[in-house]
């Protein structure tokens, strides 16, 4: 019955990540991807030698973009579902519904918000091939302990809350999640490979727009897989009362 | 306060059952592991590193990983 549940979830999860995938693409193609384009008019303007295409912009910037946000919001619905599964009732007195939606939040700002604060998001033309790999390392360094410390934060705090009850337990769960990510910050090495010509309002406009799509993503997630959460696990309003209610309707 | 405590009412839901961890602990091995595969290929595949030669997965997925904030070349 159990694991049942949890496979059903699970699905659900997939495919109300799916659904937020699509709201996702629809924000990346019309916020997004004008500055990818103007991205890459200033790269090739700047090129000495025109790399081969291997793929054409049009398919890239339609059916390339689609396959990796959907798959991207699949794979993230996924794992949002089995947190779901494990936050569900132990983290205070939430319902599906406002379950899913704290943990998506919590999630856009542990996946997401916290390793960009430290290394954004950048357009096509900023970044030097030969630092890939370091660079590889650090954002996904960033990104799993950004995940850990909030299992942590959230771990403590349900310990603190007996003591210093909910409240103030949470603000402290918090603020040690804050400190241990400045600490990150001030302690990993800086990553800035930004052309001195670049046009910063491109720049700026093109991270506004990669936060938009995350923002879409997680909250088209939370808000869809939390109404489907909410209509596995709440039960229907019992068929007693209905039959109740239809001899009055008369 | 206690009495508010001691009886619940429709406007104070019950927290929800907890799934046992040993339900979910076997679709999150799994799954969990399948997922971020697929991230993986999404975020990172012939970049860093390379399952596969050449560069068409990068290529294909290009657009995306500027936008979902992977480094890309």
């Amino acid at each position: 019955m159990n694991s049942a549940t949890v496979r059903n979830l699970l699905v659900r999860g997939m495919l109300a990540g799916l659904a937020a995938g699509v709201l996702a693409l629809i924000a990346a193609y019309f916020l997004g991807e004008p500055h990818v384009d103007k991205a890459i008019g200033f790269e090739d303007a700047h090129a000495h030698e025109h790399e081969v295409e291997v793929v054409s912009r049009s398919l890239q910037s339609t059916a390339g973009l689609a396959t990796g946000v959907l798959v991207y919001g699949v794979a993230f619905g996924g794992i949002a579902a089995l947190a779901f599964c494990v936050a569900l009732g132990r983290v205070g007195r939430f319902g599906p519904r406002a379950t899913a939606l704290l943990l998506s939040g919590c999630a856009l700002l542990t996946v997401y918000v916290v390793p960009f604060l430290k290394y954004p998001a950048n357009p096509p033309s900023v970044g030097d091939p030969d630092t890939i790999g370091e660079r590889t390392t650090l954002y996904f360094l960033m990104m799993l302990l950004s995940v850990l410390l909030a299992i942590g934060a959230t771990l403590l705090g349900k310990r603190l809350a007996p003591v210093l009850g909910t409240w103030w337990a949470t603000v402290a769960a918090v603020a040690a999640f804050a400190a241990v990510v400045g600490l990150a910050y001030a302690f990993l090495p800086a990553v800035n490979e930004v052309p001195g010509d670049f046009p910063a309002t491109l720049l700026w406009r093109f991270r506004l727009s990669a936060l938009a799509v995350q923002t879409v993503l997680w909250g088209g997630f939370g808000l869809a897989f939390g109404e489907l959460a909410e209509r596995l696990l709440t039960p229907r309003p019992e068929p007693a009362a209905r039959r109740r209610a239809v001899p009055a309707a008369r | 306060m206690a009495q508010t405590v001691a009886r619940p009412t429709a406007t104070t839901p019950a927290v929800p059952a907890k799934l046992p961890l040993k339900a979910v602990a076997p679709w999150a091995v799994f799954f969990g592991i399948l997922m971020l595969v697929l991230l993986y290929f999404v975020g990172a595949e012939q970049g860093a590193t390379s399952v596969f030669n050449g560069t068409d997965v990068h290529e294909w997925v290009h657009d995306a990983r500027h936008l979902l904030g992977f480094p890309c070349h």
